[in-house]
């Protein structure tokens, strides 16, 4: 099996050539079953790897396959290599799995669209990318797919590129990213200068494992760092998330894919593969932790105050992100990853339940202007509410589990503590509320859509809505993978992933221990499982308390709402602004970037180099304007020129060498 | 050679002839004035290489002699055939007249 791995990523590559040089002149029915069949044949190859890890003990599920020698220089060797373990299989099967049905959905969601071939060659280039980034095994191929999913945001997003905001939109994923893939590069560069230092120059993951040791703790925190200032850049993470809700003009199915299949995961997956490093590092976690529940939080109250139902979604995976980073950042590598799937799941469905209702609104975004669709497009519905539930953790759901895991991880782990749990439960109470004041907002109440919108409503046909029941049924069964021990489960998907996270963490404890001395108190308490049935419970309270709040606010007294913005104007606007980040953003970097760019064009450019130049040119001419005297065209006078030199000549040799 | 007449009136007469040409060449204004007056410098030098030869026994003056007439005549068709066509185009030989390349 080890022998066909690289298939996996290779089959969207296909799939990309084949619609990239013979769409434009393929029907459209080929060219979609072209693209669904290379996403399908690698999930299916996905999941045979799967089945034959099951077969094999935990510590032997690892293929690892080298391809092709990319660079070699001296004693370094870029291979173009390919490495399944437990943790990339995972990403695999969520990839091509969910993947695969966004295909299908798009399928039915762009088939009117004159660029239905290139919007399923990017889309497939898209899925490649992601797979060569989780397939990677080392951190140059894993760099390449880390650029290739941010050059398909680019063109996905920028998808109706003759729309200013769509290609303004594009422009800004791509520059923000680079900012992100700048650290990510910095980082690679430390990382193997340091491990250099040793005689030791790989970027090869499983030697980077077993060489981890020798990078001291400052390096390390300085690596994870600047890795960390990638991940934020693909993950949308503060202060780089600006681009994501922005994202939002591509077509809806790209936001899906996007959110839940690939690019936002990287940065989790990233951390969690290079997790050797970041447990060396506590100040990186705790970096990462902190930066995971701010963002958690801030996200959450921005989604509070929006009006379009997919920025309230781009929002709420900016919030979910946060949450997997809190994760990762607190040590519970497989808590992260887990809520990374089931957040798959759930995000998936509701994107492309969002993109269902948009296709019966005829376009419609802003949830103002809908209402009342609950028996109108009931699929889309029933969908919709699985999927809300799922976010907000409502026990059984899938969302519940992983978040109560990453929620319990940080209050017991190392560097954890009861401040991030508080602010965690809050967000995961305003997860609820939003989540629930956009499912009421946009299917119950009065509908308050224009006649002729109304007139169209329509549910969407069977390849978009199989898609979304596959996912509803996902995001309520996919959390049970996870139940955890409390609740009489045995965590399987921890366990899945111990092979890779397991052994590493035990070895790095004692070393966070003296930075963080209130480990050992938290563990005691950790194994007391009182604490954490009381700390899941005061979230499910929580999160019910949002669900409720949000069914009072919107279906019971929907004047309430209205009355709380008049009363607290001020603040509603700064949130429905987003806090003005953009804006500070603009007048900080952008502007500052603009009065360095003018003074490089004015003052280097063409005062400098222009000057430089055009001094050299005018020197030249005034020389050559000189010589040109000489040049009479007179034979005669040349003659004479050259009887003087001769004449000059000879009387110098005379004068001085004769005697 | 004659017998009695020593080497340095050789130089002194080929120096003249060599001088009278150079002087032809750059006041002269006529181009076939001009062309003899190169010819005689020739000459000249024709002359220092016989007589120095002579003087020391060797023939690479005669060598040096025999290939400067046959660049001599050469260049004498050659500049000759220029100046037919510059006549023809012009009606004059005139190097006053001529000087299109100036700079």
């Amino acid at each position: 099996m080890a022998d066909y791995i690289w298939l996996i990523p290779a089959m969207p590559a296909v799939g990309f050539l084949i619609n990239g040089f013979l769409g434009w002149k393929l029907p459209k029915g080929v060219v979609s079953f072209v693209a669904c069949l290379a996403l399908f044949i690698s999930f299916v190859v996905s999941a045979a790897v799967f089945i034959e890890f099951l077969k094999l003990a935990p510590d032997a599920r690892l293929f690892e396959k080298n391809v092709y020698d990319w660079i070699v220089s001296g004693d370094f060797t870029a291979k173009v290599g390919f490495r399944v373990d437990a943790l990339s299989i995972v990403m695999c099967l969520i990839v091509t799995g969910v993947g695969f049905l966004i295909h299908v959905y798009s399928v039915g969601y762009m088939h009117d669209d004159e660029g239905f071939a290139r919007y399923f060659t990017y889309l497939n280039l898209f899925v490649f990318m992601m797979l060569i980034l989780v397939t990677a095994n080392n951190m140059l191929l894993m760099f390449v797919g880390w650029e290739g999913v941010g050059l398909c945001s680019y063109l996905l997003i920028g998808f109706w590129y003759k729309k200013d905001s769509a290609a303004n939109a594009g422009k800004k994923a791509f520059i923000v990213n680079r900012i992100g893939d700048f650290g990510f590069l910095l980082g690679i560069f430390l990382l193997w200068t340091t491990l250099g230092a040793h005689g030791v120059s790989t970027l090869d993951f499983g030697l980077l494992q077993k060489n981890a040791h020798l990078i001291t703790g400052c390096a390390a925190t300085l690596i994870t760092l600047l890795f960390f200032v990638g991940a934020t850049g693909k993950s949308a993470q503060i202060p780089l998330y600006v681009w994501l809700p922005d994202a939002m003009e591509g077509p809806t199915p790209v936001s899906s894919l996007i959110h839940a299949a690939t690019m936002v995961t990287a940065g989790v997956y990233m951390i969690a593969r290079l997790n050797f490093l970041y447990v060396m590092a506590p100040t990186t976690m705790f970096v990462v932790t902190l930066i995971g529940v701010v963002t958690a939080l801030f996200a959450a109250t921005i989604g509070c105050a929006q009006y379009d139902i997919k920025r309230v979604l781009a929002y709420s995976t900016v919030s979910q992100l946060g949450y997997m980073f809190v994760g990762v950042g607190s040590g519970a590598f497989a808590a992260g990853i887990f809520h990374l799937m089931t957040h798959a799941f759930f995000k998936g469905l509701l994107f492309l339940a969002a993109g269902s209702v948009m296709h019966a609104m005829s376009g419609e975004l802003d949830m103002r202007k809908m209402g009342g669709l609950k028996n109108r497009i009931p699929v889309t519905y029933w969908t919709f509410l699985a999927g809300c539930i799922a976010i907000a953790g409502v026990p059984g759901f899938s969302g519940f589990f992983s978040k109560d895991e990453i929620m319990w991880k940080v209050f017991a782990n190392y560097g954890g503590s009861l401040f991030f749990w508080i602010i965690g439960a809050v967000t995961a109470g305003l997860t609820a509320f939003y989540m629930f004041r956009m499912f009421f907002t946009t299917f119950h109440g009065d509908c308050r859509a224009t006649d002729e919108v109304k007139h169209h409503i329509h549910e969407s046909p069977k390849v978009m809505t199989i898609p979304l029941m596959v996912l509803a049924v996902l995001s309520v069964v996919g959390g049970w993978v996870g139940i955890p021990r409390i609740l009489g489960g045995s965590n399987h998907f921890e366990r899945w992933l111990e092979p890779v996270f397991g052994p590493e963490r035990e070895a790095a404890a004692p070393a966070l221990n003296i930075v963080t001395p209130a480990f050992a108190e938290n563990a005691a308490q950790a194994h007391a499982s009182s604490a954490e049935g009381l700390l899941m419970a005061a979230a499910v309270i929580i999160a019910l308390a949002g669900i409720f709040v949000a069914y009072y606010f919107y279906v019971r007294r929907p004047d309430i709402p209205g009355k709380f913005v008049a009363a607290l104007p001020g603040v509603f606007r700064t949130v429905n602004n987003k806090y003005y980040v953009d804006e500070l953003y603009q007048a900080t970097f952008v502007r500052g970037l603009f009065v360095l760019g003018r003074f490089c064009k004015r003052v280097v450019d063409e005062t400098l180099i222009d000057g430089t130049i055009n001094g050299v040119a005018w020197l030249l001419r005034v020389v050559g304007g000189l010589i040109r005297l000489f040049q009479s065209g007179y034979v005669q006078g040349y003659a004479f020129a050259l009887l003087l030199g001769a004449i000059l000549a000879l009387g110098y040799l005379i004068i001085r060498v004769v005697p | 050679m004659l017998h009695g007449v020593p080497t340095s009136f050789y130089f002194a007469l080929s120096g003249a002839l060599f001088t009278i040409g150079a002087i032809g060449v750059i006041t002269r204004r006529n181009a076939i004035v001009v062309f003899m007056c190169i010819e005689l410098m020739l000459n000249g030098v024709n002359l220092t290489f016989i007589a120095a030869g002579n003087m020391l026994g060797s023939v690479d003056g005669m060598i040096f002699v025999f290939f400067i007439m046959t660049v001599a005549a050469a260049e004498a068709a050659i500049g000759l055939a220029i100046f037919v066509l510059l006549f023809r185009l012009r009606g004059s030989v005139n190097l006053d007249e001529i000087h299109l390349l100036k700079g």
